[in-house]
């Protein structure tokens, strides 16, 4: 960004880490097609699958690994084509599990943003995000997995925003994108417990993903996965000092009860709108979003919001943190903050 | 090692790998944003996916709109999964894409046979109640090229709609004047993998395939790469401005291929064939053993995906062969990037091997 400029919009995407662009430049240059038989093919094939061994180490997964263009379909994957029918997801997960499962019971929240792990207990597909894009909060996917799992079910767990930053949680499918933790846009991943718990749709990707292999993606993504998370830290303090501005400001923090990662914030402005907030933020040359970002434009009230029945809800905005963020851009921040509630 | 497979894989062009880089950087530039958010850092990377578009778009016909996909597989399927009842009508010699998703839609197909020259009759019948006729503009294996406007036209009278997987002739070939869908894939086209696009006729419907965050006017859902979409864009006006420059170039390796091969036959039509394709059979020869001996010459035996089943080529079987002659086959794929010595080299060892072999 230039000097001027602050992106604080990190759970929609966040830069590229120089390993992972290194790495994807370096893939272009295995550019074989990896089921090509002859060398450069195998070479491609070679390096593809050290990708995959290298992916499941730094994600401690003793799985299955199919490569995907990103969460949106490793989701559509999980959900479409799981042994069992999806019977119940959060009211708070993201679209890609929702528009998947307009059937499926939907498991409220409570004021916190979290679920009841009992009420989770089902013999089907059960889909309960790891971490809320909107808010960051942070279900307690171990004891979910236990009710689950207690009940004879499977659990998807959309891990977009968790993946390359937390450990990843005790479920039998989990979703990734590379680009939402410093690897490229377009590549992800879905995690499979064992390949019997999914239907196979032939191609690529043992039978269960068509389509030419993006290697030099993949080379990113797991180069991003490796250079850890220790940033998170630092966030914390980050996080904390933000939100310690906002509330002396008049600002109400979004699940401030709950365990929440420390990348994400929702944070309310009262009396001022999401979309009014927005615009002045950006005329000030600082990215920040109303809810995700597939959603942005559209005026909806935000669905997760109104499921943890937020107060004022049309006058939330989300902060979020990355690897870069420094204290001087969150006292900026709070600098057009104040001066936007003002 | 000498690439001749460019049906499987085409490098990356200088000018696609350049267009990419400004969308790949760190967090030093705002060359990273997602393209879907509202500030103006989203603005601008959405600014570049539409740049990116309208290159793409110049090669297709008109009157259609281009939704970015992963590649060409979930752009067919995407076409495929768009019709929900009638039947499914497809060359005998389409990609396994459009066979199986044919297959998985629980529809009724039917195989439309080609002549020995690989390709479908342009008065071929479509059974009643077809809904959907697929037929590829260039075949990946043998590299004719289909009638596929007459047989979109009779797809139309009908009252079925036309699926055109054009992975290998677009940007290569002039577009299909008539289709309602149009599969691409940018690696094909010397651009990035892990991008393609369904073209779609103006008004025709279309479902979408991955649904979500509502991206791609809610016909297909994921996050854009701006880096990867930029890369196909510059990619597609490359082909675009090269296209003449290029065919020549094919067609000269093509001679000169078929020059040094003389004791070769060729599957598949000598007439309707793109150049960048020489789909060539030897009797008694030992594919396998040949592909050992000249491990630093990347040729292939058929379609990459298909490679390593042991299977006879189905396309190969579909023009006639038996499985033996169909085994006795290679298929040399030239592109931009090939040069006059590298095809005289490699053709003048594949024969030395062949003979060696006793073919």
């Amino acid at each position: 960004m230039t000097a001027d400029s602050l992106y604080l919009d990190h759970a929609a995407t966040t830069p590229l880490l120089p390993a992972a662009r290194d790495a994807m430049l370096e893939g272009f240059a295995i550019w074989a097609n990896p089921s090509s038989p002859h060398k450069a093919g195998r070479a491609a094939r070679a390096a593809l699958e050290e990708a995959r061994a290298r992916i499941k180490a730094a994600l401690a997964w003793d799985g299955e690994v199919i490569l995907t263009s990103g969460a949106s379909e490793a989701l559509m994957l999980a959900l479409t084509r799981c042994v069992l029918s999806v019977v119940a997801v959060s009211a708070v997960e993201h679209e890609a599990v929702l528009r998947y499962s307009a059937g499926a019971e939907r498991l409220m929240v409570d004021a916190g943003g979290l679920i009841e792990p009992t009420h989770a207990a089902r013999a089907g597909l059960v889909a309960v995000q790891q971490i809320n894009n909107e808010t960051g909060v942070i279900q307690p996917l171990g004891a979910i997995a236990a009710a689950v799992h207690g009940a004879g079910g499977l659990l998807l767990a959309d891990c977009a925003q968790g993946a390359g930053k937390r450990a990843l949680p005790d479920a039998d499918l989990i979703a990734i994108s590379a680009h939402k933790f410093g690897g490229p846009v377009g590549i992800g991943a879905l995690l499979v417990r064992d390949f019997a718990i999914l239907r196979p749709d032939g191609g690529q990707e043992r039978g269960y993903r068509g389509g030419t292999e993006n290697l030099p993606g993949v080379l990113a993504l797991v180069s991003a996965l490796e250079q850890g998370a220790e940033w998170l830290d630092s966030a914390a303090q980050l996080r904390a000092r933000l939100e310690e501005g906002i509330r002396a400001g008049g600002g109400d923090v979004v699940a401030a009860e709950s365990e929440r990662i420390a990348a994400i914030g929702a944070y309310r402005m009262p009396g001022v709108s999401s979309a009014a907030q927005l615009i002045r933020f950006d005329a000030q040359n600082i990215a920040v979003s109303a809810g995700s970002a597939c959603s942005s434009g559209s005026l909806r009230t935000s669905h997760v919001l109104e499921a943890m029945g937020v107060e004022g809800a049309g006058e939330v905005i989300r902060v979020s943190i990355g690897r870069e963020t420094t204290e001087a851009q969150i006292d900026h921040f709070l600098a057009a903050w104040r001066g936007i509630a003002a | 090692m000498i690439y001749l497979d460019n049906q499987a894989t085409t490098p990356l062009a200088p000018e696609a790998r350049e267009a990419m880089l400004a969308w790949l950087s760190g967090p030093e530039s705002a060359g990273f944003a997602n393209p879907h958010s509202a500030h103006s850092p989203g603005r601008a990377a959405a600014a570049a996916v539409e740049v990116a578009r309208e290159q793409i778009a110049a090669l297709l016909p008109p009157g259609g709109r281009v939704i970015f996909t992963s590649g060409a597989t979930e752009a067919i399927n995407q076409a495929i999964g768009s019709v929900r009842s009638g039947g499914i009508a497809y060359s005998a010699i389409e990609h396994s894409a459009v066979i199986e998703a044919a297959l998985a839609s629980g529809l009724p197909s039917q195989e439309l046979p080609v002549d020995a020259g690989g390709l479908v009759d342009p008065e071929a019948a479509f059974a009643p109640g077809t809904a959907l006729v697929a037929v590829m503009q260039v075949n990946n294996e043998i590299g004719t090229i289909q009638p596929v406007d007459q047989l979109a036209r009779r797809a139309y009278e009908a009252g079925a709609l036309f699926l055109c997987d054009a992975v290998q002739g677009v940007g290569k070939i002039a577009a299909p004047e008539e289709a309602d869908f149009i599969a691409i894939t940018a690696h094909k086209l010397y651009g990035p993998k892990g991008i393609g696009a369904l073209w779609v006729r103006d008004g025709v419907e279309v479902l979408p395939l991955i649904r979500g965050g509502g991206q791609e006017g809610g016909l297909r859902s994921g996050t854009l790469s701006p880096a990867l979409c930029a890369g196909f864009g510059a990619a597609a006006a490359l082909a675009k401005a090269r296209m003449e420059a290029d065919f020549q170039h094919l067609s000269g390796l093509s001679a000169l291929a078929r020059g040094l091969l003389t004791r070769w036959t060729a599957n598949g039509s000598e007439v309707a064939r793109w150049p960048g394709n020489l789909n060539l059979r030897l009797d008694g020869l030992d594919v396998p053993r040949l592909m050992s001996e000249l491990r630093d010459i990347a040729f292939s035996a058929g379609s990459a995906c298909g490679s390593g089943t042991g299977a006879p080529s189905r396309v190969l079987t579909a023009i006639g062969l038996d499985a033996r002659t169909a085994r006795g086959s290679i298929r040399l794929g030239f592109g931009r990037y090939s040069t006059r010595n590298e095809v005289a080299e490699a053709c003048r060892r594949i024969e030395a091997a062949a003979i060696a072999q006793g073919a």
